[in-house]
């Protein structure tokens, strides 16, 4: 599904990614760990297609060259990034940012828009089973939200999106112990043999709900080891500091 | 993302012109002019003596310099102030005696005038340059004793009613552009509510710019009686020209004892193109007197269009209980100028004023908001509340606030909010991640932004007024 290939990204200069190899098949979890500044929000944000990063390299989605697609194309497409710092937008009411939002990828997919009701409805669902509070639904896009309501949210976006790739970038950082295994459970039941994840995160805790079949550990802009589930316990001992 | 450009600006959409033969007034402006006007028109002697005063007023006055936005010397010998088509210069016709010319250019602009195709609910006024062209559902109105015309024919048919409103709110000599609309006003609309009604549907004006070299001198005078209700509602537009062009209007509204009028404009006018050559200068005075106890002025304005737009629509609270309001969305992209806000001057007791203006900013525009809210001494128990916000896109634009707060009550209240954002790049990238292209995004933000404002207009003209708003900031994001 994703493949990339000797990966470099830079930013006002500074080399942040060098060299960076990664394949991921449908149905897979990746999780990737590493120190703080490493690299791993740089390349959520240049796999979604972010501004401002100078690239070198090939990101081939589904056989089709990544580089060549604007960020909302890449994202109609199926590449979902649940973000580390979701952003607050006010004055945008988030029933109609999600309602938008779904109506841009069915367009894309040549589906048709969803109406008003059919849409309540589906949302109503999708934020009962994440254990958000309709009212949310009605207030401004992130504006005043907890750290934790706002992570829900993107995790919100994410089932009613339904991505082929969802990349989530700490999501578990911030989160409760309850509100970890909703969101854990979200990702379950969504997970499926045709789309993958990748989950970057600090620790193990959110792997012991979501099972990785791959552990990456990414140093100084490349991955630096490779593992199983097992490797995160092992991380969670020793530390970074015998990688890279 | 692609860096690459936006697909550009659509253009103006309303540019074209009307080929039409015009009957024009020699240029220049002097009382040749002012009387070849009066004339046309088949004004009665004390309209013309009116306009003279004004004409001898306005020597003695000059334009006003205090505004941000600055604009090129305007030569006012050099300028046509009367122009109407020749078909439409020997009114009242009857629809079907209209230049089918200027039907089709009111189709072509969303405002269809023929009986069959007309808007439900909406009747509208039709002014092509200097005249009025026609006036829908009259007939209806009638029976309910509403008026509603050009004021060139409420000169003629109602002349106790203008004599006593006309020039009462604004008065002949209140500023420069003020008192040479006085002198040579062409066409605009006339309504009257009588005593205890409820307008059944909304009245509207349609302002066309169509003569190339013409100013427009708009005048409308909308009178509410006791206890009644009205809501009326303004569109403008022009053609693509080189050349500025001036709309200089006087606008007066008398709400009396516990009536209520709900004034809204969607202001279009050409703009200018995207160097800032061209587009209408937007001079206007309006100005709304709740003379009545209990009475209610509320102006809704979304200036999206003019290269200058340059007004303050305003309420004297005269009537004790009397609410003024003022709901205002005001973009400026390019080059565009705007200077503009609102007056609320309390007199009576226990008045109240609202005011939230929503400013955009894009390209190397420039966004004032300038508004004065008076407290005088009687005014007791009185209240104002001002939310002004500034949004700006890019780093070029201008956004300024200067509000001028005097309060002589101790037991009235003055509260003013004020907020500047930027719509950010990390913001876009958000819309852009969840499927938005860049100007659904802008588009969604804008919106989000002035939808306080939005909601106050009528429902038929909200959805326009939206669309609007997106696509006077198109390409403004790169
Ligand atoms: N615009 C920028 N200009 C210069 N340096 C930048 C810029 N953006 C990111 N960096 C740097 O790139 C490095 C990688 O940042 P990134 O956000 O990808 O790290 P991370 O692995 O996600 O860290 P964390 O675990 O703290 O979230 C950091 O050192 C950061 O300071
Ligand atoms: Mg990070």
């Amino acid at each position: 599904m994703l493949s990339i290939q000797n990966l470099e990204a830079k930013i006002d200069n500074k080399n942040i990614l060098n060299g960076l190899n990664l394949n991921i098949n449908p149905g897979e979890v990746h999780a990737i760990m590493g120190p703080n500044g490493s690299g791993k929000s740089t390349l959520a944000n240049v796999l979604s297609g972010k501004n401002g990063y100078e690239t070198k390299g090939q990101i081939k989605f589904n056989g089709e060259n990544l580089g060549e697609l604007t960020t909302e194309e890449r994202a109609q497409k199926g590449i979902f990034l649940a973000f580390q710092y979701p952003l607050e937008i006010p004055g945008v009411n988030t029933n109609i940012f999600l309602r938008t939002s779904l109506n841009a990828v069915r367009k894309a997919k040549g589906e048709k828009e969803i109406d008003t009701l059919s849409f309540l409805k589906l949302i109503k669902e999708k934020a009962s089973e994440l254990g958000i509070d309709e009212k949310f639904l009605s207030r401004q896009l992130n504006v005043g939200f907890s750290g934790g309501e706002k992570k829900k949210n993107e995790i919100l976006q994410m089932k009613l999106l339904q991505p082929k790739l969802s990349i989530l970038d700490e999501t578990d950082s911030g989160l409760d112990i309850d509100a970890l295994r909703i969101v854990a459970d979200g990702v379950n039941s969504y997970k499926n043999k045709d789309n993958a994840f990748l989950i970057i995160t600090h620790y193990q805790r959110l792997l012991d709900y979501i099972r990785p079949d791959f552990i990456h550990v990414l140093s100084n802009g490349k991955i630096a080891k490779t593992g199983g589930s097992e490797l995160g316990i092992e991380l969670e001992k020793t530390g970074y500091a015998n990688i890279g | 993302m692609k860096t690459e450009d936006l697909k550009n600006t659509q253009e103006y959409k309303y540019g074209f012109t009307t080929e039409v033969e015009n009957i024009r007034a020699p240029k220049g402006l002097n009382e040749e002019t002012i009387k070849f006007i009066s004339k046309i028109k088949k004004e009665p002697k004390w309209m013309l003596d009116w306009r003279l005063k004004a004409y001898n007023r306005l020597k003695a006055l000059k334009e006003p310099n205090w505004q941000k936005p600055k604009y090129p010397k305007i030569n006012y010998q050099d300028l046509y102030y009367y122009s109407a088509p020749k078909s439409a210069s020997e009114k009242p016709k009857s629809l079907d005696e209209i230049d089918p010319k200027i039907l089709e250019t009111y189709k072509k602009l969303g405002i269809p005038l023929v009986e069959q195709q007309r808007l439900n609910g909406i009747a509208v006024d039709a002014v092509f340059d200097s005249v009025s062209v026609a006036t829908t559902f009259k007939d209806e109105l009638t029976k309910k004793g509403i008026i509603f015309c050009s004021i060139s024919e409420a000169i003629q048919k109602h002349p106790e009613l203008v004599k006593k409103y006309l020039g009462s709110v604004i008065p002949l000599s209140d500023h420069y552009f003020a008192t040479l609309n006085s002198a040579v006003f062409t066409d605009g609309s006339f309504v009257y509510i009588p005593p205890n009604t409820r307008c059944p549907m909304e009245l509207s004006t349609y302002f066309r710019i169509n003569a190339s070299e013409t100013g427009q001198f708009e005048r409308t005078l909308i009178i509410a009686d006791k206890g009644s209700y009205v809501s009326y509602l303004e569109g403008c537009t022009a053609p693509m020209r080189d050349e500025n062009q001036l709309h200089a209007a006087n606008v007066e509204l008398v709400a009396l004892d516990d009536a209520e009028i709900k004034y809204s404009t969607v202001q279009n006018w050409y703009p200018g193109d995207k160097n800032g050559v061209g587009g209408i200068y937007n001079f206007v005075t309006k100005r709304g007197a709740c003379r009545g106890k209990n009475s209610k002025i509320s102006w809704t304005q979304v200036e999206t269009g003019s290269a200058i737009t340059w007004k303050y629509p305003s309420c004297i609270l005269q009537g004790d209980n009397s609410v003024g309001e003022f709901y205002s969305i005001a973009i400026t992209n390019n080059f565009q100028k705007a200077d503009t806000g609102t007056k609320m001057i309390h007199l009576g007791k226990n008045t109240k004023s609202k005011i939230i203006s929503k400013g955009i900013s894009a390209g190397n525009a420039d966004n004032m908001y300038r508004g004065l809210v008076d407290i005088k001494n009687k005014a007791s128990n009185s209240r104002n509340y001002t939310q002004c916000d500034s949004l700006l896109m890019g780093n070029k634009c201008g956004a300024h606030t200067v509000p001028y707060i005097k309060n002589n009550n101790a037991t009235s209240t003055i509260e003013h909010e004020a907020t500047t954002t930027k719509i950010n790049e990390d913001q876009l990238y958000y819309c852009n991640q969840r499927g938005l292209d860049q100007e659904e995004a802008v588009s969604l933000i804008v919106n989000g932004f002035c939808k306080e404002v939005l909601q106050q207009l009528p429902m038929e003209f909200a959805v326009e007024a939206q669309k609007l708003v997106s696509i006077s900031l198109e390409g403004s994001v790169g």
